[in-house]
């Protein structure tokens, strides 16, 4: 099929031709053009946001509640550059965008035109890929191979930079032609790698899963693929931030997330395993803690589609390049054609020894009958709200941390967060984002108020689209992660860390049109809580919290995975000169 | 040595290639990279090494094909194995990048510059320029009364001996093109 158009309504097509049906924006001179085609069709409703940042993170949140692309859409300059923290953000979670930016048109390009900046320039080390489009005739082409490197391999932001005289100008369209780009990562696995690691698997006296985000990328079936080898191996299994509702939480081989505020029966089961299966995940520093005795007895296997994650920080002893999706199918295969064996004795003990973990009870805390302690605020979230097909979104800090450890998540696409960038101001769009992506569902951004400041203008957008968003801060008036840090590693200093002059978010949430609830005592919480749950509009939960909580089980940093401190107790001089340059 | 059981083949990129240590040793490694010349792509890869904080000794790229727009782009650079399976991981996952060559491991290889060297003095020390120039088969390509430019082809450490010869007999200015490499054989 080819037609006739000018370059603005090859945009439009060419999202209707990829089933794109939701674009976040803000318009700006060099896209008048292309607003223009959005005025004048109704297939693709656009979403004005109030920050192009606020534009890339709802895209993020649609993007990882649904699996499709978020496409995003604003002007050159101001807007490209606003849009580069999302990019970023997306690049290290591996979360497919298109970005479409205008341009000042071609023949000005290099003469510091008004709003003009090198948007493929500044963009380029935090896109997957982007294009700078200077002939309305390759425009398709172009936008096609950008929904196509975005969601194929490791998916990630694309950029399309679009010159204004190039929306103007007529030129050829033509549909999507996916097999026509070079770009076709491979998505099997090799078998003999494969073959290895189930010999090795069959063997195992205590194996262990250790998924991430790349489950989730790889699409619901792949989290059903590692449903079913978890449960017909019997092999426990934690998981990354990111790869949270892969595999259930109420499943009784869930040891709960890994990492630097994951659970003690989770890391001492990494340190001590003798097989670690990686499944997408890419052993991030929060993950391995100090790399010389990170899990110092384990053969190591590691399924990932993207070559470059492999032996990047922790040397693997059984490499396989693929998709998950693809890699567990050919797993399970073979272990059932191999006669379903496991070391089942040696599993009996190794659960046996993580049951004697588990009963540290690491995340319990001391409940307070007259101040609201986060992790209680969050317990009754989970207890209150857990009948739902429920959405969470977080901004970064301790509350993160505190939802991934009180929230059970039972199915993918559920947990929306900013891992890899920890990008504060991430939540309250993603929220956003989600709820377009999922009108009827009851979708909750978890909050601290200090991150939840920092893109607060989207509630704006919340108001104007009606989308009853739930944003439930733990407001402590404080940094409470950099606070947390200062006490252990900088003397009580609290340099800057605290929440000056805060609003009130009751009567914010009023000047928006929106509802708003504070709750201090937590004989109230529950009430308050039902509350939010029972109004059909947004809501601004100001929930205040134990100020000076820290969050723990924690893995110092420059410590090892059997190192966790578990409380306040084990914290003096837990961390050494050492651990202190580390993040 | 055989730590790693990796299968080669299976793909373009480098995973299955990897060498069993992840020792200190500095390497250095000679790659040849095919990319689609498409506006940015030196500038994809030149920022991939300094994003990532890799060295870079020498730098060369044309078009190759001009009907495919395909160019190579030789690259040669220093690090430890680790290091530079990263770089060849990396340098696979940019999009218009078709082909990662670690021509050192795949080799042996014929690895060529040239190098334009500009020589100015009289008297014996003239005479002697010129005497090694012929023994390293530079040719002169320009000739005052006091000066030669001599022009060289070879292997990096030639130019670099030629260069030291000619220090003490009045070198001025050395130009170099960086390093063309290709696989030997069929």
């Amino acid at each position: 099929m080819t037609r006739e158009m000018t370059g603005a309504r090859m945009v439009i097509q060419a999202l209707k031709d990829q089933g794109v049906d939701t674009v976040f924006g803000y318009p700006g001179g060099a896209v008048l053009p292309i607003y223009d085609e959005i005025f004048l069709q109704n297939d693709i409703q656009h979403i004005l946001v109030r920050h192009e940042q606020g534009a890339l993170h709802a895209a993020e949140g649609y993007a990882r509640s649904t699996g499709k692309p978020g496409v995003v859409l604003v002007t050159s300059g101001p807007g490209a550059t606003n849009a580069v923290t999302g990019l970023t953000d997306a690049l290290l979670d591996s979360i497919p965008l298109v970005v479409l930016t205008g341009q000042v048109p071609s023949f000005m390009i290099g003469s510091d035109a008004f709003q003009e900046a090198d948007t493929v320039g500044i963009t380029r080390p935090c896109t997957k890929h982007n294009w700078l489009v200077k002939d309305t005739d390759k425009l398709a082409a172009v936008l096609h191979e950008a929904f196509h490197v975005a969601t194929t391999g490791r998916p990630g932001p694309v950029l399309v930079d679009i010159p204004k005289d190039v929306q103007f100008a007529t030129g050829t369209y033509t549909g999507p032609k996916p097999s026509a780009s070079h770009y076709q990562p491979p998505v099997k696995g090799d078998v003999e790698a494969i073959t290895e690691l189930v010999a090795a698997l069959e063997k195992a006296e205590r194996p262990l899963f250790y998924t991430g985000g790349g489950v989730i990328n790889s699409g619901p079936a792949a989290s059903q693929l590692l449903r079913e080898l978890v449960e017909s191996t019997g092999i426990p299994i934690t998981s990354t931030l990111m790869g949270l509702g892969a595999y259930p939480a109420s499943g009784k081989h869930w040891l709960g997330m890994l990492g630097m505020h994951g659970l003690y029966e989770a890391n001492m089961a990494m340190h001590d395993c003798d097989l670690m299966i990686n499944v997408g995940a890419r052993f991030d520093d929060r993950i391995t803690g100090v790399l010389s005795s990170f899990s110092p007895g384990s053969t190591k296997a590691h399924i990932d589609i993207d070559p470059s994650s492999i032996n990047k920080v922790i040397r693997v002893d059984i490499p396989i390049v693929g998709d998950v999706g693809h890699v567990l199918e050919d797993l399970l295969k073979i272990w059932k054609s191999r006669g379903r064996k496991t070391n089942a004795e040696a599993l009996v003990s190794w659960t046996r020894q993580i049951d004697d973990w588990r009963k540290v009870d690491c995340l319990k805390f001391a409940e307070d009958k007259k101040t609201i302690k986060p992790q209680y605020a969050l317990s009754r979230l989970e207890a209150l709200t857990k009948k739902y097909d429920r959405y969470i979104t977080t901004e970064v800090g301790q509350h993160q941390m505190w939802a991934a450890q009180f929230l059970n998540f039972e199915d993918p696409n559920r947990w929306m967060t900013s891992g890899g960038l920890g990008t504060m101001g991430y939540g309250f769009p993603a929220s956003i984002g989600v709820q377009m992506a999922h009108p009827d569902a009851l979708v909750i951004n978890v909050a601290g108020e200090a991150s939840w400041l920092m893109n607060m203008q989207e509630m704006g957008t919340a108001t104007q689209y009606k989308l009853p968003v739930k944003q439930f801060i733990l407001n402590n008036e404080r940094l409470g992660m950099v606070r947390q840090w200062q006490e252990l590693l900088h003397g009580s200093r609290y340099s800057q860390s605290w929440s000056e002059a805060l609003p009130d978010f009751v009567k914010l949430a009023e000047a928006f049109g929106a509802k708003g609830i504070r709750c201090s005592d937590p004989a109230d919480l529950d009430d308050a809580i039902m509350e939010m749950l029972a109004y059909d509009g947004p809501v601004i939960f100001d929930c205040l919290v134990e100020k000076h909580e820290n969050c723990f089980p924690m893995i110092p940093s420059g410590k090892a995975h059997n190192e966790m401190l578990l409380g306040e107790a084990d914290t003096e001089g837990a961390i050494q000169a050492g651990g202190a340059v580390l993040v | 040595m055989s730590a790693l059981h990796i299968k080669k083949g299976s793909t373009r990129h480098s995973a299955y290639n990897l060498r069993p240590t992840f020792s200190d040793v500095q390497e250095r490694h000679t790659l040849a990279v095919l990319v689609e010349n498409e506006p940015g792509v030196l500038a994809r890869v030149i920022g991939l090494f300094a994003g990532r904080g890799y060295n870079i000794e020498s730098l060369t790229v044309a078009e190759v094909d001009h009907t495919g727009h395909l160019s190579r782009i030789t690259i040669v650079t220093k690090g430890t194995p680790q290091v530079i399976e990263q770089i060849k991981a990396q340098l696979g996952r940019i999009v218009p990048v078709h082909e990662v060559h670690d021509l050192t491991v795949e080799g042996p290889t014929v690895e060529r510059e040239l190098a334009i060297f500009k020589v100015s003095g009289d008297g014996e020390k003239r005479v002697e320029a010129l005497r090694l120039a012929d023994i390293f088969r530079a040719n002169v390509v320009d000739s005052t009364l006091s000066s030669f430019v001599f022009e060289i082809t070879g292997a990096p450490d030639k130019i670099d001996a030629f260069a030291d010869l000619m220090r003490p007999l009045g070198l001025v200015e050395v130009a170099r093109t960086g390093v063309a490499a290709l696989l030997r054989g069929d």
